[in-house]
């Protein structure tokens, strides 16, 4: 393998990692704050995807289509945070899986009922459908660099949101002590249903933005919703930084095995059996890296016990 | 009698009773599907010990239920093929009888869960939920990639295994291998909650400081619970592909282990017979609604919602009470 | 929810039928259709059974029970079950994926009921577990991928990138691509199933000297692969198997896939009576362009009521021997069943292209005439 395709995998591990973020970001804010495992977070990552077809197959205008996923997200948060979530902070994760588990049903459900069986089409912008040629000639979509830029705008947001902003220094305190910053008369339930509609919007953007590259389809939610639990595993449940350092890790990890290992494999195994047996084991290796990390680091890259 | 003693004689009386009039009003089917639901039931009894009195959230059960599926499906296809096993260095034939089948799965599964127990129990909470869920998708993605027994395909078995001096073929014969099975296992596992091992167990899980000073370690405990859950969730696998006479990778998917789970909650998590509940009603729903509407998911996430909301304690909790509610 | 009235149409056409024949089977015939109807790969199941029930509308000679498999095989293997022992149904149909085909076929042949594949043809049913009961009426996996290996041949394509995902069927479809070719493979690569990005796969497509890439990758992962690719700037000539390429999966790509070959043995644009009248029937009952899987659910369809005018289906020789002579004005033109009863038919070579606003599929010339599966030698019936 070239030096400059070897190059152009490591960006490509680092952008998929970005894209994975984006998701991750909002799961871990969420349960940071309020405790809660919510496997609906694909559902709304969905969401995201199918408002933007539709706002795009409306007008054709792409920023539009990204502000409706917005909207269509954070406002599918925050109906399902009022009528469901809310009863569940105080309960175990068992039925907070369960509870969320079925939210994934109705989500699906409903979606191909309004939308029909078949894939939605959204495409990339016409501004950005190429290539771009990177500093020592290696091309690379225009669209991805957006992504890469777009996640490191958001982590750098939710950074100084939570270290910076009086919603920050509130969710900070909520994370410390849950009763604390009740007597201290914040607004605890309105906190709540807001933080849960920023990491829903948070899913919603990730969905439009990676939708437009992927196929908009019921269940595209759910794999990447594994992934992104995968993520905030090992970056330590609750951390931004370690869902950023997770998802990194998570997209180089997948990149660079899927890549590497045929070629590892092939060095003593002939061809199509070292090709097969190196698929194999790139598909298993980020739940490999996750239960490494997990016995080295029972809580996490930056997890608090 | 408690109320919870009374509703679980029904609850044991419901799967014959349906199994029986099924095969008089000459509708196989619906034995059928009562034997789905006493293995599902298996399973969740399985988990329920890890889940209910270990309180160990596992969101892995379904390596252990795949496993056992696996057992059948290789030594029935090399039974069904002629081709040993292994030749070298001793001879492993395959075989079509059940009880060795549900040793071998039994072994496998209690090793895996051994493995795969060792590993996550040092790790608690959030983090031993989503453990256990990567050592299944591993074994998910192995069994799909992995092409000597078919890969995504799975593997057919065209003739349900025997049982020496029964007719498995026969449906209702079949259901009452099963729910005799669950039986043995529900009487097990009701006096595993009772013993020492039981109670130190249920200590572990509501204050683990105060079992240490005792001098017990919890994560011995939770260990053998594990292996035991897995080992119970591993026959029901077999079983369960011996009821399809088909296995799939689909056995190990992490929707299946959502599934057993939602067959304890639904029904009573830590309650003896919570799954049989859990796995009944599941099963009712998905053959009833399934029926009324394409899209009838729609409806079963309605159902399973409102439960966690308004019927704490699943079904057994909401029909028998608080009385012995295990928090 | 026109499709839900057709279904209560006919469910009430057979009624009344089943009251006035109720003492005599006679012609009347029961259909157990197994298909997906939920979740992601719903689309497909939809095309067959709305393709099936288009060409016997009015028929009040078969009912049909139709119940969704969810793409998952357990319930399918109790969903025939079911169909077998309290639906009493005399044929089986609607399977679409090739691992849910596996679980239910053998053991529905094997309980005396005809199965008619209106799509999915794994090797083991053409060759060693062939059955006189189990008809494929669509195509065996290989087909579509040895046509595109013959097809290169022939037109000047020396290198090739080969790319599906690491199961089965994605390995039987390599396997069938490089059966009939005679160039060179620059590389094999095994994604994994279900993948969603395809960036590190794309940069080695860029740096591979390969002219042509050949991929199957269905579904989601075809829609996710192909903008992409569009993306990135590699201009390699593109060719796979249809099933990326099939209408229901076009609109989502949109113009990415202009230009994209891809064999198939039936397309819109097939000139013949039976296809024209198809297209117009279905797009005037359902609103929209049929699938080559609506196109596989009619010509099933077509095939059971040719066999039902020649044959009881309770003589199970007779009706074997009516469905074998498969005398019906199938869409694809021509259609014979080989001694292992899947398809001697012709594959085509088809380019996607734009007609007015809507991408579709053109044909440019056939790929393999009369094209049969290599199992039949290894099928004894």
């Amino acid at each position: 393998m070239s030096p400059i395709l070897f190059i152009e995998q490591v960006l490509n591990g680092l952008q998929s990692g970005i894209m994975l973020f984006l998701m991750a970001a909002g799961l871990t804010l969420i349960f940071g704050v309020m405790g809660l495992i919510n496997l609906a977070h694909g559902s709304l990552y969905m969401v995201g995807a199918f408002a933007a077809a539709a706002v795009a197959g409306w007008t054709g205008s792409f920023v539009l289509a990204l502000a409706g996923a917005l909207a269509a997200a954070a406002a599918a948060g925050a109906v399902i945070e009022l009528l469901v979530i809310r009863r569940l902070y105080d309960r175990d994760h068992l039925d907070q899986v369960l509870a969320t588990f079925a939210l994934i049903l109705i989500f699906s459900e409903s979606t191909r009922w309004l939308f029909g069986s078949f894939p939605l089409y959204l495409d990339v912008p016409a501004a950005l459908s190429g290539p771009v040629r990177l500093p020592g000639g290696i091309l690379y979509p225009a669209y991805r660099l957006l992504i890469i830029a777009v996640g490191l705008v958001v982590a750098a947001g939710l950074f100084a949101l939570i270290a910076r902003t009086r919603i920050g220094i509130q969710i900070r305190a909520g994370e410390a002590d849950r009763e604390m910053i009740g007597a201290l008369g914040v607004d605890i339930s309105k906190l709540y249903t807001l933080v849960f509609a920023l990491g829903a919007a948070l899913a919603g953007l990730a969905g439009a933005l990676v939708g437009a590259i992927q196929s908009v389809q019921v269940g595209m939610g759910e794999p990447v919703l594994i992934l992104a639990f995968v993520v905030i595993v090992i970056g330590g449940i609750g951390s931004i930084k370690g869902a950023l350092v997770g998802a990194l890790l998570v997209g180089l990890t997948d990149t660079l095995g899927s890549v590497l290992l045929p070629i590892f494999f092939s060095s003593f195994l002939e061809q199509s059996s070292a090709t097969a047996v190196g698929s194999a084991l790139s598909s298993m290796s980020i739940y490999i890296l996750m239960a490494g990390v997990l016995l080295f680091k029972p809580t996490g890259l930056f997890g608090e016990a | 009698m408690r109320r919870e003693t009374l509703l679980n004689i029904v609850l044991f009386a419901l799967l014959p009773a349906t199994a029986l009039a099924a095969w008089m009003l000459d509708e196989p089917f619906i034995i059928t599907l009562a034997t789905k639901a006493a293995i599902l039931a298996l399973a969740g009894v399985g988990l329920n010990i890890a889940l209910g009195l270990g309180g160990l959230i596992s969101f892995g059960h379904a390596a252990f239920f795949g496993l056992g599926g696996y057992a059948m499906g290789i030594l029935a296809s090399h039974a069904q093929s002629y081709a040993p096993l292994m030749e070298s260095p001793f001879l492993i034939e395959g075989t079509k009888s059940m009880p060795v089948i549900w040793l071998v799965a039994i072994v496998t599964s209690a090793l895996a869960a051994l493995a795969i127990g060792a590993l996550s129990l040092r790790t608690s909470g959030v983090y031993f939920i989503m453990v256990t869920l990567a050592f299944g998708q591993m074994l998910f993605y192995f069994t799909i990639s992995w092409p000597a027994y078919g890969g995504e395909d799975g593997l057919s078995i065209y003739v349900r295994n025997g049982f020496p001096g029964l007719n498995t073929l026969d449906p209702l014969t079949f259901f009452g291998v099963a729910f005799a099975v669950l039986a043995l296992v529900l009487w097990g596992a009701g006096r595993l909650a009772k013993s020492a091992f039981g109670l130190a167990l249920s200590a572990a899980r509501q204050n683990p400081e105060r079992v240490e000073t005792v001098g017990l370690a919890p994560y011995r405990l939770r260990l053998v619970a594990f292996v035991i859950s897995g080992a119970i969730t591993g026959l029901a696998g077999a079983l369960f592909a011996d009821l399809n006479r088909f296995v799939s990778p689909t056995m190990f998917s992490w929707q299946t282990s959502g599934e057993i789970m939602v067959f304890v909650i639904l029904g009573g998590v830590g309650r003896l017979f919570g799954p049989v509940a859990g796995a009944a009603l599941f099963i009712l729903l998905e053959h009833v609604l399934g029926g009324l509407s394409e899209f009838w998911h729609i409806y079963l996430g309605l159902i399973l919602l409102l439960v966690v909301l308004f019927a704490r304690g699943g079904i057994v909790g909401t029909i028998a009470g608080r009385e012995v509610a295990h928090d | 929810m026109k499709l839900k009235s057709l279904i209560t149409a006919a469910a009430i056409t057979a009624l009344s039928a089943g009251g006035a024949l109720a003492d005599a089977h006679g012609g009347k015939l029961k259909v157990g259709m197994i298909t997906t109807l939920s979740g992601g790969g719903a689309g497909l199941g939809i095309d067959v059974r709305d393709g099936f029930m288009l060409a016997i509308k009015g028929n009040d000679q078969i009912e049909v029970v139709t119940e969704d498999d969810q793409q998952k095989p357990d319930i399918a293997v109790q969903l025939a079950d079911k169909m077998i022992q309290s639906e009493k149904v005399d044929v089986l149909t609607g399977i679409i994926w090739s691992n849910l085909a596996m679980a239910v076929v053998p053991a529905a042949t094997a309980q005396g009921k005809f199965y008619l594949s209106p799509n999915a043809g794994p090797s083991a049913l053409a060759g060693k577990g062939c059955s006189p009961l189990y008809f494929n009426v669509s195509w065996q996996n290989d087909a579509f991928n040895e046509a595109a290996g013959a097809w290169a041949n022939e037109n000047d394509i020396k290198k090739v990138f080969l790319m599906a995902p690491n199961y089965p069927a994605g390995q039987d479809m390599i396997a069938g691509f490089k059966r009939f070719y005679k160039g060179e493979v620059a590389e094999e690569v095994y994604t994994k199933l279900g993948q969603t990005d395809y960036a590190a796969e794309i940069a080695q497509i860029r740096a591979s000297d390969a002219d042509t890439l050949y991929f199957f990758l269905p579904g989601g992962m075809g829609i996710s692969f192909m903008k992409q690719y569009a993306g990135s700037g590699v201009e390699k000539n593109l060719m796979g198997p249809a099933f990326s390429f099939d209408q229901g999966i076009l609109g989502a790509i949109g113009d990415a896939a202009v230009g994209v070959k891809n064999t198939s043995h039936w397309s819109k644009d097939i000139d013949n009576e039976a296809n024209k009248k198809f297209v117009a029937d279905f797009q005037a009952e359902y609103d929209r362009l049929p699938s080559l899987y609506a196109a596989q659910g009619y010509d099933t369809a077509l095939l059971l009521v040719s066999a039902m005018g020649k044959a009881d289906v309770n003589d199970a020789a007779a009706f074997q021997a009516a469905l074998e002579e498969a005398d019906f004005a199938s869409v694809r033109g021509k259609f014979k069943f080989g001694p292992n009863h899947h398809p001697i038919q012709d594959i085509f070579m088809r380019e996607v292209v734009k007609e007015g606003d809507i991408v579709t599929n053109k044909i440019l010339g056939v790929a393999a005439t009369d094209h049969t599966d290599v199992y039949g030698a290894e099928c004894k019936m």
